[in-house]
């Protein structure tokens, strides 16, 4: 039961802020708004859980937020100046982004290099090359991308779920599998709980370390798509400070930032609860929109301070 | 039991939230719920509740902006949700996805960029709010997805400098030009407009006109030059923007002669800069590009909410600063 003592936190303080908000606004309570947390927060979303995997590895990616601006003016470049098809662009821009989360985790693997380190050099050089590509911001205007955005599901009166909420419940729910149901996931706990026994324990430490930032490249570029079909555009200056974003989201949903311990649900949470209070602040319309980086100052806080409450628990001779 | 005591803190930290929620619920619950009963369909003034999306608090200019929007609001008693979007346009469509959940009979906007805004004015156009755009255009492919911009015209600018300037010097002038940066909208229109202008005069005629990529220090080193070569000709100065005035005004004084006086020196912005500098007389006139967009934007709120057809564009009436005024105003000019 104790395992779960951050989940349910977590889902806690989301339910708490919900119906708080709920009570305060008008509206706020309505299936749209539900559904807007999910197509609004999507992008944020997938770094997010990209950047759970990193962090239960043990490591750390501060990447993600130039990769996703990286690919966004990519797949614009590629589709307004050079007239590809945005199913032949996409691809391409995932699988870069594969690629290069792949070789910052080959640098940090086989050179034991610290991964805050490799991981901000890889955030300068995204972010560089996204502005190499365009410095402004570039339309996309094509068919296929308007067929793409005007897909959703409704939900609810007035609510849908559109691509983006769509992409992102899909990436949750791979996730979710990913980390409990296969040997991948679970050799990324035991690398994460502790490398040398996972090491001794004939596990493929390597591998999973590598692949780990292999699949946080593909989720910060699968973002940017989703980046694009949220704003039409390719932007060099979207996503600045996104990781730290998506670092906050993964800690408030109760992953401890040393390892081995931390649920892809609980993500969620940490990314719903952002997209609450973001929400509020917008409904309340007379609060500094500061006041979101305030409020979720409190909660990291909070929950640091629960998580060593409780590994002090777990570590006591008791256990 | 251990478990009950490690949830203790947590349920005093919940509890203590949703006290701190409640209690701010009863100061704001009584406006916002008059106008959720109010709905969007009573569009008297008093009752209306409109969005508005700002970039951000980069400049003061801004901030003159969003101060304008705020008082305007306030003094027509309409219920304004104001979000701040740090500069980001995902935070800015946030705003605007969250306004239309809530319900608000219209949306003010300045875009932060020109592009990727197509979806969420579909949203908004599809819960008929009209979005009001304030002081930069958008670039969509159908215009039909916002109700008007509301924006300074450069070329009206331009046109209002040059007749001032004809009027100063009945008809007859030797003008060099500061340009603004090449290719830049402002500079473009700006001198389109003072050309328009000084053209029915025979005697004003623009001798030179450079770029000095509306900077102080380029102001001041075209004029410098322009000064050397061109000698006692040159009887006006005319500036796309305040700055590069000063910068000239510098370079007429190290050339020994008296700006405001000897030469002619006039300029488009208004910033408190310039309106000091008329004040000691060294400037002439200005053109203000002005950030006080409030009362322009709630008069077409008012409108589109009680369904009346905009224009496309509503041009943001400039006014001309000269000395005469100059020093009864500077108290009250906000940026």
């Amino acid at each position: 039961m104790r395992r779960f003592l951050p989940l349910m936190a977590t889902f806690a303080v989301l339910i708490v802020l919900f119906a708080a908000a709920s009570l305060m606004y008008e509206r706020f309570f309505t299936a749209r708004v539900i559904a807007n947390l999910f197509s609004d927060n999507a992008f944020l979303g997938i770094t997010a859980i990209g950047m759970t995997f990193v962090i239960l590895s043990g490591g750390i990616d501060l990447s993600v937020g130039a990769v996703l601006a990286f690919t966004t003016t990519f797949i614009a470049s590629l589709i307004a100046d050079h007239a590809w098809h945005p199913l032949a662009a996409i691809p391409v821009a995932l699988l870069i982004g594969t690629l290069f989360g792949g070789g910052m985790g080959f640098l940090i693997q086989r050179y034991e290099l610290p991964p805050f380190l490799v991981t901000l050099a890889g955030m300068f050089f995204a972010r560089g090359m996204a502005f190499v590509v365009s410095t402004e911001s570039i339309t996309i205007e094509h068919d296929f991308y308007t067929t793409l955005q005007d897909l959703k599901i409704v939900v609810g009166p007035k609510a849908k779920l559109k691509i983006g909420a769509l992409i992102f419940l899909g990436v949750l729910g791979l996730a979710v599998f990913l980390a409990h149901w296969t040997p991948f996931g679970r050799n990324i706990y035991a690398v994460g709980g502790n490398e040398t026994s996972a090491r001794l324990m004939g596990l493929p430490v390597a591998r999973t370390k590598i692949m780990v930032y292999a699949l946080n490249g593909f989720c910060s570029a699968l973002a940017g798509v989703v980046a694009t079909l949220y704003m039409p555009s390719g932007n060099p200056a979207v996503g600045t400070g996104l990781e730290l974003d998506a670092i906050a989201a993964v800690v408030i949903g109760g992953t401890l930032l040393t390892g081995g311990v931390g649920y892809v649900a609980g993500t969620l949470g940490g990314v719903l609860i952002f997209g609450t209070i973001q929400s509020a602040l917008i409904f309340d319309g007379s609060l500094n929109s500061w006041w979101l980086r305030i409020a979720i100052s409190v909660l990291l806080l909070v929950f640091i301070l629960l998580q060593r409450q409780l590994s002090r628990f777990t570590t006591s001779p008791k256990n | 039991m251990k478990q009950k005591k490690s949830f203790a803190p947590l349920g005093v930290f919940a509890l203590a939230a949703l006290i701190t929620f409640s209690g701010c619920k009863q100061e704001t619950s009584s406006p916002s719920s008059e106008n959720a009963e109010g709905g969007s369909t009573s569009a008297a003034a008093g009752s209306l509740t409109v969005g508005f999306a700002q970039v951000g608090a980069e400049s003061s200019w801004r901030t003159a902006e969003t101060e304008s929007i705020k008082s305007e609001a306030e003094k027509r008693g309409v219920n304004l949700k104001f979000s701040d979007a740090q500069g980001k346009q995902e935070n800015q469509i946030k705003a605007v996805n969250g306004f239309i959940a809530q319900g608000v009979d219209a949306i003010i906007l300045a875009p932060v960029v020109e592009t990727g805004w197509e979806q969420v004015l579909k949203e908004a156009k599809d819960a008929e709010i009209p979005v009001v755009l304030v002081d930069r255009g958008l670039n969509v492919s159908d215009d039909s997805l916002y109700t008007t911009l509301i924006a300074s015209d450069f070329v009206a600018e331009g046109r209002m400098a040059g007749e001032w300037l004809a009027k100063k010097t009945d008809n007859k002038a030797s003008i060099i030009e500061l340009q603004g940066t090449p290719g830049a909208a402002p500079a473009i229109d700006r001198k389109k407009g003072f050309e328009e202008a000084i053209k029915a005069h025979e005697g004003m005629k623009i001798i030179a006109s450079q770029s000095g990529d509306f900077r102080r220090s380029g102001g001041k080193e075209v004029t410098e030059a322009l000064l050397k070569v061109n000698g006692d000709k040159v009887t006006a100065i005319y500036a796309h923007n305040d700055d590069m005035a000063l910068g000239a005004i510098q370079a007429i004084e190290e050339a020994g002669k008296k700006p405001g006086s000897d030469i002619v020196v006039l300029s488009i912005d208004g910033v408190k800069g310039a309106f000091e500098a008329m004040v000691k007389g060294t400037l002439n006139c200005t053109v203000e590009c002005s950030p006080l967009l409030g009362p322009l934007a709630f008069d077409a709120v008012e409108k589109a909410v009680a369904g009346e057809t905009l224009p496309k564009k509503t041009i943001v009436d400039d006014k001309v600063y000269d000395q005469s005024v100059a020093a009864d105003v500077i108290d009250s000019r906000k940026y």
